[in-house]
């Protein structure tokens, strides 16, 4: 292997991707040709950071320079003065945003959004190629195979994933280790090993950097637990909207059958596996394991009643063990390190880490990976960074369209399964959005039951039905032709469908409603008999209005589409509340803040 | 049309790639979507005896995914993500904006055939929030008034 004096790290995530990344690359390699160093330094292009607020990210080892919102423009003087004259280019290095300070004598490990935070699922994400298996492999990439296989039986492997507590990261928390062992006892001539990387949960997007960041460590921990149930086929269901993902994981498949880690006889043992990847075409319903085996099968993706379970009855009829792709994350790790290391990290009924999709009103949007049990407010105002343009705090959603929201006032609850959801939250799969004083929360809830609306099935009435009656008392209310009573009426009818749908999907879709309820009981209040959105969010319940402050520079009246504002040249207009349409032109167009929402 | 039959062929070289296998139907629905950029009838009834199952159980998938169109698409596919992450920023304006300058409803082709808008899923982007895609291009950090600049510059490509 050729030696490099510095590497270039370039995040090849799809954040940093969608803002062009690729382009930087492509800059590096020609200016270090060019400046005679692309023998001396090696630019990579890698999986995400995390930190995609920053993005297009670029870091400098060894020094552990992290540059960030880097252009094309600024490549030329990265390679000039940092990777020929040894001098960081000060003015591109990132900016903490809560403590204004710059990153330029700090490693990565030492800014504030990576302090706090654990890797074990995104141990190489970011660090290595993950297009190379070499790299991979470098990093004990299938060491842990190769001890399963050669040092461990089945029942060895299953024990020490049930003694590391694992519990399954794709939403429902149930111990992976409980769930091997039932595929394990089925008997069957063929057995099937699936992971969900269907990831449905608007706003997250843990399990697309993981693919997108380490493919290789999910096809090891796939081929570790075809071993300990005894299947020889794996099945990876990917969402179609993750193109790069998919691309990764085909040419990782094909790199680890070159290397023999997949195929018939892997390490000379009597162990066969083979790994199939399916796409899926854009049905959220299909992250329900029972509709993803039928979608694999080629039919609709609806789901079915439970048992017969997938570990007796699963794809193809065969007894099937399907895991998420973060819970994948982990295996090989605590394959290779013990259950004793793994516990270790987070509390007792919660252990390792989890990783979450902090998006929203948040100053560091990415992805974080932290101990279970910290305290939210760790994630929010540490690692977070806090809310933008000086804006209040009002809640973090978790648990997307099954979840629920946690207000201020519960800040410090520590990050677990349990404690989540004894707060009518839920861990869920990661998803975790911010919401600020803007932000109205009858209108989330509308937003989240019309999200349910549009994916259920509609396999089951109370889902199919019952959701949209939910949602049009929820449009309703948010349009201001709220009644008296609708509170009640949906917290009926959440009841009802909680209790009669047939899959998680219904089920869980009105917790968005009832969490909203619980603790902003206010604000469905002030739209139902104040007629007002206490947030300024409600199109339908708001006046646009001209104070003082207003110069008569007559910009407003002409940006407005219905001619609603009059008034002279220099002086205050007013605007026609009759004829407004409520679209908000004029406020953004008005210098002088002369304009605000009632 | 020379067109047309070359797509039908290849459509064909499709389903005898994935006959036999289990499950065959999406994957060939995908091909085909790939190739024409919508799923007519006529395919359908083509991919059903191709595979030899019935209409019936293909036009069931057809209709159940999201991702299979029965109607021709624009040129320039728009997808504004309504992902929770985006929608918390905003990103409904964004899509009423589009909406505005296009005068069509979401999920529709202007009468020109150049644009679809389509209200989209959470696209992973969230960093970038609010965020839509043109094609294959992604464009964050959007506000309202970025949008008529935006759709211009594949106007004046035609
Ligand atoms: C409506 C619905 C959507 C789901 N979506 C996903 C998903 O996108 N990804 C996932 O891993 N699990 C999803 N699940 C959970 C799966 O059914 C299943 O519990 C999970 O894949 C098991 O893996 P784990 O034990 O490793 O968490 C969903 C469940 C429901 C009810």
């Amino acid at each position: 292997m050729e030696l490099y004096r510095s590497h270039v790290l370039v995040c090849g995530g799809t954040g940093c991707s969608s803002s062009g990344s690729a382009k930087l690359i492509e800059r590096f390699e020609d200016q270090l040709k060019e400046k005679g160093l692309d023998k001396e330094v090696k630019v990579v292009r890698t999986g995400c950071f995390g930190l995609c607020e920053a993005g297009p990210v670029v870091i400098v080892y060894p020094e552990g320079t992290f540059y960030s919102r880097v252009k094309v423009e600024d490549v030329d003087e990265i390679v000039s003065e940092h990777l020929l004259k040894g001098r960081k280019v000060q003015h591109l290095v990132y900016v903490d945003h809560k403590t204004h300070e710059s990153s330029v004598q700090k490693s990565l490990s030492e800014i504030g959004f990576y302090k706090q935070q654990e890797r074990v699922a995104l141990r190489n994400c970011g660090v290595i190629d993950p297009e190379n298996i070499d790299e991979y492999i470098a990093f004990d990439g299938y060491r842990a195979l190769a001890k399963a296989l050669t040092e461990m039986t089945p029942e060895q492997v299953i024990q020490e994933v049930l003694d590391s507590g694992l519990r399954g990261r794709g939403g429902a928390g149930f111990p992976t280790g409980k769930k091997w062992q039932f595929a394990r006892a089925s008997k069957a001539e063929h057995k099937y090993f699936v992971c969900n990387a269907d990831e449905g949960d608007p706003g997250a997007f843990m399990d697309r950097s993981l693919l997108e960041g380490d493919p290789h460590a999910i096809l090891e921990a796939m081929a570790i637990g075809g071993y300990a149930i005894g299947a020889d086929e794996g099945w990876i269901y990917v969402r179609a909207e993750y193109p790069i993902a998919v691309k990764r994981l085909e040419k990782a498949i094909e790199q680890a059958h070159e290397y023999g880690l997949l195929g018939k006889n892997i390490f000379g043992t009597d162990f066969s596996f083979d790994i199939h990847i399916r796409l899926g075409a854009g049905a959220f319903v299909c992250g329900e394991e029972t509709a993803l085996m039928a979608s694999i099968e080629g039919k609709r993706g609806e789901p079915r009643p439970k048992p017969p379970f997938p570990a007796v009855k699963g794809l193809f009829e065969s007894p099937t063990n399907i895991n998420n792709v973060e819970t994948l994350g982990n295996i090989a790790q605590i394959i290779l390190k013990g259950a004793d290391w793994f516990k270790s990290i987070g509390i007792p009924t919660s252990t390792g880490t989890k990783v979450f999709a902090l998006g929203g009103k948040i100053n560091n949007t990415g992805l974080v990976e932290v101990p279970m049990g910290v305290k939210l407010r760790t994630i929010i105002e540490d690692i977070g960074g806090g809310i933008p343009n000086g804006k209040k705090f009002k809640a973090v959603q978790t648990g997307g369209p099954s979840g629920g929201c946690i207000p201020a006032s519960l800040l410090d609850i520590s990050v677990d399964y349990d404690s989540l959801t004894s707060v009518g939250a839920m861990m869920g799969s990661g998803g975790m959005i911010v919401m600020d004083e803007d932000n109205c929360m009858v209108d989330i809830a509308r937003f989240f039951l019309d999200f349910t609306v549009d994916e259920s099935c509609g396999k089951c009435t109370p889902c199919r039905i019952g959701t949209r009656r939910m949602l049009e008392i929820l449009e309703r209310i948010t349009q201001g032709k709220g009644e008296e009573g609708d509170i009640e009426k949906l917290e009926t009818l959440a009841e009802n469908i909680k209790s009669s749908a047939l899959c998680g999907l219904g089920q869980t879709a009105p917790n968005p409603v009832l969490s909203t309820i619980k603790f902003f009981r206010d604000e469905y209040e002030a739209h139902i008999k104040e007629k007002r959105c206490p947030a300024h969010h409600c199109q339908a319940l708001l006046n646009y209005e001209i104070t003082d402050a207003c110069r008569g520079c007559t910009a407003c009246a002409r940006k407005c589409p219905v001619n609603a504002i009059s008034g002279t040249v220099k002086q205050k207009h007013v605007i026609d509340t009759q004829k407004c349409i409520k679209c908000g032109n004029c406020m953004a167009t008005c210098k002088f803040g002369a304009i605000i929402k009632k | 049309m020379p067109d047309n039959k070359e797509k039908y062929a290849k459509l064909q070289a499709a389903i005898e790639k994935h006959k036999g296998e289990r499950g065959a139907v999406m994957p060939v629905l995908q091909e085909a979507m790939t190739i024409f950029g919508y799923v007519p009838q006529d395919v359908q009834e083509m991919i059903a005896d191709g595979l030899g199952v019935t209409l019936s159980e293909v036009y069931g998938v057809s209709t159940f995914y999201s991702q299979f169109s029965l109607e021709p698409k624009g040129e320039h596919i728009i997808g504004v993500c309504l992902g929770t992450a985006c929608y918390v920023k905003g990103s409904q304006k964004i899509l009423d904006k589009l909406s505005e300058e296009l005068k069509i409803e979401p999920g529709r082709t202007t009468a020109d055939g150049l644009f679809s808008l389509n209200a989209t899923r959470c696209l992973g982007a969230c960093g970038l929030a609010p965020v839509m895609m043109i094609g294959e291009e992604v464009y964050g950090r959007l506000t309202p008034d970025q949008v008529p600049g935006i759709l211009d510059k594949y106007r004046t490509a035609q």
